[in-house]
């Protein structure tokens, strides 16, 4: 291949305004917060932490299609509790929203994701388990959620898990929800769709008696739709954590410092107030499990 | 790979479905196939009509679509298939069929005039031609398009994995969820299966060619 002159010259001249901008923004984060920039001098040479600060970007996995915790509107850009947590973490690193990119991460390649390093975090209602733990490491929980049970307002039939038998519960294809019944629960019949939103069709049709999964999307959906209602209380525990990869424990402990501040000075309980806690009470900050 | 040792009646499950979905909606396919190819050369003008707007329609939608079409959308008009395998083999076959038909029509097509000719001169009637004269002649000389027509819908029965159907891809993904740190082979033991079905099919598109191959 053979450069043109001009071409080479538009090239370095891309190249020094690309050097120029990164100084600039530098300065900026510098100047107008002087905290931030003593915290950023404080992170140890070659962590995690330095080179996320350094680059002032940060690449956050979240889902793109849950109501309350990570969902993403026309404009393209994700809301929620799972965005809210990510972006306290980013500003604990001195980066603002312009330098956080938001990937997709579905239940199935979050840990791919982490490994590969195609994102730096997870924030995706992403429950704590020992099977993960052999991959990815986990900050927090910052939430603990629990499976519940969403039926049509009109049928009381369903009170708990242990009415589930002989009933169809639709749920999502591949999700923990869909294993824990399948394990715990066998005389259900599990009906699987791609999303829980596909679930509200059939559930309405009676073709399904029952949705089932964490409480907090059911209650996403009860709140929108008054034909609906959330039975009984949760019956398993899902903490959410933010993953980060298997050998990083100084990110993990950093996060784990940075969720635990967050939740001392309120800016935690802004999160959710200003997110799932427009349909779910405001919660009390869980124990951050340093394993 | 132990995990796909350790699965294997999860897999065989999950593979015994996709079997089935591939065998039910492969007959149905056909011989709608055939069916809508007849309407299609048949002089009739209102059933030609209906031919070419149903496999125009079917054949240009994504078969997502016709899922999605058949879970969500026909019930609000009162349509209420039952969810799972026969949702499935109706979104499937009625898909198919359309391709089935194009590919026999490609076979009625290379017939020679003459033969229908010839049939209407000793007194056949259209059925008569059609049945006895051309359909034979055109399906033998379109078994290899038919065979990836097939092949292809083998590999489509994997989208009902997301319309309330435990198949092989349905049955992987139940698996990821368990071994999250062996998703890779997991769904190379997928792929396998799916092989065990497309490449006998593909094997057997040479034998039935030529069994059936004669002179033209």
């Amino acid at each position: 291949m053979r450069i043109r002159p001009t071409g080479l010259v538009a090239l370095l001249a891309v190249s020094a305004l690309t050097l120029t901008a990164c100084s600039s923004a530098d300065d900026d984060a510098a100047e107008p917060d002087v905290a931030d920039s003593s915290e950023v001098a404080e992170f140890p040479e070659g962590s995690t932490m330095a080179t996320l600060a350094e680059a002032g970007e940060i690449t956050v996995g979240t889902k793109f299609d849950q109501p309350l915790f990570g969902l993403v509107g026309p404009d393209g850009v994700p809301q929620g509790f799972d965005v809210e947590i990510a972006k306290i973490i980013a500003g604990a690193l001195g980066i603002d929203e312009d330098g956080i990119t938001w990937t997709e991460t579905v239940s199935a390649n979050r840990e791919t994701f982490i490994t590969s390093g195609q994102v730096d975090i997870v924030a995706a209602t992403y429950t704590i388990n020992d099977a993960r733990k052999e991959i990815v490491a986990f900050a927090g929980p910052y939430y603990l959620a629990g499976q519940s049970i969403l039926t049509l307002a009109d049928n009381t039939d369903i009170e708990g898990p242990d009415d589930l038998a002989g009933k169809k519960v639709c749920t999502v294809s591949g999700s923990t929800p869909e294993a824990n019944l399948l394990a715990n629960y066998p005389d259900a019949e599990v009906v699987p769709f791609g999303t829980y939103s596909e679930c509200l069709e059939p559930l309405r049709n009676g073709q399904v008696d029952a949705v089932s999964t964490d409480n907090v999307i059911l209650a996403g959906f009860a709140a929108d739709n008054d034909d609906l209602e959330v039975r009984g209380e949760p019956f398993t525990e899902e903490p959410y954590g933010i993953g980060v990869a298997k050998d990083d424990v100084a990110f993990r402990d950093w996060i784990n410092d940075t969720l635990e501040a967050s939740f001392e000075d309120g800016s935690w309980t802004a999160a959710w107030e200003s997110t799932a806690g427009s349909v779910l009470p405001t919660p009390e900050p869980p124990a951050v499990d340093r394993y | 790979m132990d995990v796909i040792v350790d699965n294997f009646p999860a897999y065989l499950a999950g593979f015994s479905m996709t079997l089935r979905l591939t065998v039910v909606s492969g007959v149905i396919a056909l011989i709608w196939g055939l069916v809508l190819a007849a309407l299609r050369v048949s002089p009739i003008t209102p059933l030609r009509a209906f031919s070419t707007v149903y496999v125009e329609l079917l054949r240009n939608t994504p078969l997502t679509l016709v899922f999605f079409f058949l879970v969500f959308v026909a019930p609000q008009f009162g349509l209420l298939a039952p969810l799972g395998f026969w949702t499935a083999v109706i979104a499937l076959s009625a898909y198919t069929s359309a391709f089935v038909c194009e590919a026999v029509r490609s076979g009625i097509n290379s017939v020679g005039l003459g033969q229908a000719e010839a049939a209407r001169a000793i007194g056949l009637t259209f059925g008569q031609t059609l049945s006895m004269v051309i359909l034979p002649q055109a399906v033998r000389t379109v078994i290899p398009p038919l065979i990836n027509v097939f092949i292809a819908l083998a590999k489509n029965t994997s989208v009902a994995s997301g319309f309330a159907t435990v198949e092989l891809m349905a049955a992987g993904r139940r698996l990821g969820t368990q071994n999250p740190a062996e998703i890779i082979p997991v769904l190379i033991g997928v792929a396998c299966f799916y092989l065990l079905i497309t490449i006998p099919a593909g094997i057997s598109a040479g034998v039935i060619e030529r069994k059936v191959a004669f002179a033209r």
